[in-house]
């Protein structure tokens, strides 16, 4: 069993701090003569975060089934973690999903199976003894405090604990890539909140890169311009300071083209229209 | 802009081009691993074992009906103690694995295409394959393997309980010895019969499971997707049940007899 933490010292290497892990560039693609996405180029450096905002419809997901390969782009590139993944076969994109976690619109729990199942679903895949899989799935439980729901199938939990499960699924096997689809959509301002400090503790306790796609400005500001502190035992979320406050960028997509990228200040501070129209 | 019946036409050879693609990749992967050996087991249970009731209530009342239709026919030329022979070779080589395949396509492969539609609708097949795990070895290698392997098991289950069921009648409502129709039941068979009873099964139970599964992957649009994959599947697989079998038949008597 490898998790995606015991790769080559090489791979590593390349991948260290400021590297692109992920790169689009200039990738459209239509759904016979819809146009989702028109020449869309973006850069995420390891340990940030890119929120991708937008109407429904606007292409954001996506972006994300594309990083996946779920998707294949008609035109353009998108790399991830050193792979061409537009032009991998679904064999070779197991690689690279290795290091890759998504947390699906709804949470995509699989019914069949219990919290513990789902969450270990991965590491059982690829053979980790038992015994090291419960202790990983019980680690990962209580990072994001459902220790006492393992047992429990996903039709017993509410939405927001859907969300939170999904997240220790996607974050079980410590990809160093996170992507959110939606995470926090229908859910009430406290859960939103609970999930979006998952989001962050993840991003700068565990050295993710995330990708969240949101139409919930509400969490999108929260993930942006807050940030995980350790306290001692405690973890604290707190209002993110200097250089860590431009780590997380906006892409806002508008009719299958970025209509903008920037940070939280420069988006708050923006007065193109169409942005003061989605803000208010 | 493209026409309707372009459209359609485009749409049709889409659907056939992804189904000889599933076909594809359950080939290679039923001989290449990784295999999910546990998967298959369940589905041999829940599909096999799961449907002998149907089938064999269904074989039961074929067979019962199929001797007093017959019997009353064979009375027209005197010939009433041949009914044994024409209920086992009516449904060896024909009835049973039609009406067990028929049975099949409503239990199992509406079972396929609901469940694995609402996978697909609940992102639960992306999410799979976001996790490594490919859906085609995962879910569908074992529900085809399973509805393959089982329809001509299913199907000698039928066979058996419709000459059962004949010889009930025979010997109850027909007059006709024991013996008699169990000797009639036997002369009336050839080797090819058997053959025939069960190379179709083993096709029709391939087609009813690479059907279920190739329209509850495709699912979308919600619940109200479901509920079409699943009549789908049920009018698509039964159609071409009759039509595999009907280009099988005359395949089957030119290599078998």
């Amino acid at each position: 069993m490898t998790l995606a933490t015991e790769r080559s010292p090489e791979l590593d290497e390349a991948l260290g701090p400021g590297s692109p892990v992920v790169v689009f560039d200039r990738v459209s693609l239509a759904f016979d003569e819809n146009v989702v996405l028109r020449d869309i180029s973006f850069t995420l450096i390891k340990g940030h975060s890119k929120i991708f905002l937008g109407a429904s419809g606007s292409g954001k997901s996506t972006v994300l089934k594309l990083i996946l390969g779920l998707l294949k782009p008609d035109a353009g590139v998108v790399w991830v973690n050193g792979e061409r993944v537009d032009r991998l076969s679904e064999w070779e994109l197991m690689k690279v999903r290795a290091d890759l976690g998504m947390v699906f619109q709804e949470g995509a729990l699989f019914d069949s199976l219990t919290v513990a199942e789902n969450v270990g679903f991965k590491l059982l895949e690829e053979g980790m003894p038992e015994e090291r899989v419960w202790s990983r799935v019980d680690e990962v439980l209580g990072f994001i405090g459902l220790a006492e729901f393992a047992d429990r199938m996903p039709s017993e939990l509410s939405g927001g604990q859907r969300r939170r499960v999904a997240i220790a699924r996607a974050m079980s096997y410590k990809p160093r890539i996170l992507l959110y689809d939606e995470a926090t959509t229908g859910l009430d301002p406290i859960t939103a909140d609970t999930v979006d400090n998952e989001i962050i503790k993840l991003r700068d306790l565990e050295e993710t890169s995330s990708i969240v796609v949101t139409h919930q400005l509400r969490d999108a500001f929260r993930i942006a311009t807050h940030e995980a502190v350790r306290d001692g035992n405690e973890i604290r979320i707190v209002t993110a300071q200097g250089s860590k406050a431009e780590e997380a960028e906006f892409i806002m997509l508008k009719d299958g083209g970025i209509h903008f990228e920037g940070n939280a200040a420069a988006l708050r501070a923006s007065r193109d229209p169409y942005l003061r129209s989605f803000l208010s | 802009m493209l026409t309707h019946t372009e459209r359609w036409a485009k749409a049709a050879i889409l659907e056939v081009q992804e189904y000889v693609q599933l076909l594809a990749a359950v080939g290679r992967a039923v001989v290449t691993p990784p295999f999910y050996r546990r998967d298959v087991v369940l589905q041999f249970d829940a599909i096999g074992i799961g449907s002998l009731t149907v089938v064999s209530l269904t074989g039961f009342f074929t067979g019962a009906a199929l001797a007093l239709q017959t019997g009353q026919t064979l009375d027209r030329f005197g010939a009433r103690t041949l009914v044994g022979q024409l209920v086992s070779a009516s449904m060896i080589r024909e009835l049973g694995p039609v009406l067990t395949a028929l049975m099949l396509a409503g239990r199992v492969g509406s079972g396929i295409a609901a469940e694995l539609g609402s996978m697909a609708v609940t992102d639960q097949i992306n999410a799979l394959r976001a996790l490594g795990t490919d859906p085609v070895r995962k879910l569908v290698v074992p529900r085809v393997l399973a509805a393959t392997m089982m329809a001509p098991v299913l199907t000698v289950i039928a066979d058996t309980f419709a000459i059962v069921a004949g010889w009930i009648i025979s010997v109850t409502s027909l007059g006709v010895g024991s013996s008699t129709y169990w000797t009639q039941v036997l002369e009336g068979l050839y080797l090819g019969d058997a053959w025939q009873g069960l190379v179709k099964p083993f096709v029709l139970g391939l087609v009813i499971g690479t059907i279920g599964c190739h329209v509850g992957l495709g699912t979308r649009g919600g619940t109200q997707g479901v509920g079409r994959s699943t009549t789908n599947a049920v009018v698509v697989a039964s159609v071409l049940v009759i039509a595999v079998d009907f280009f099988l038949t005359p395949l089957l008597m030119r290599v078998l007899y």
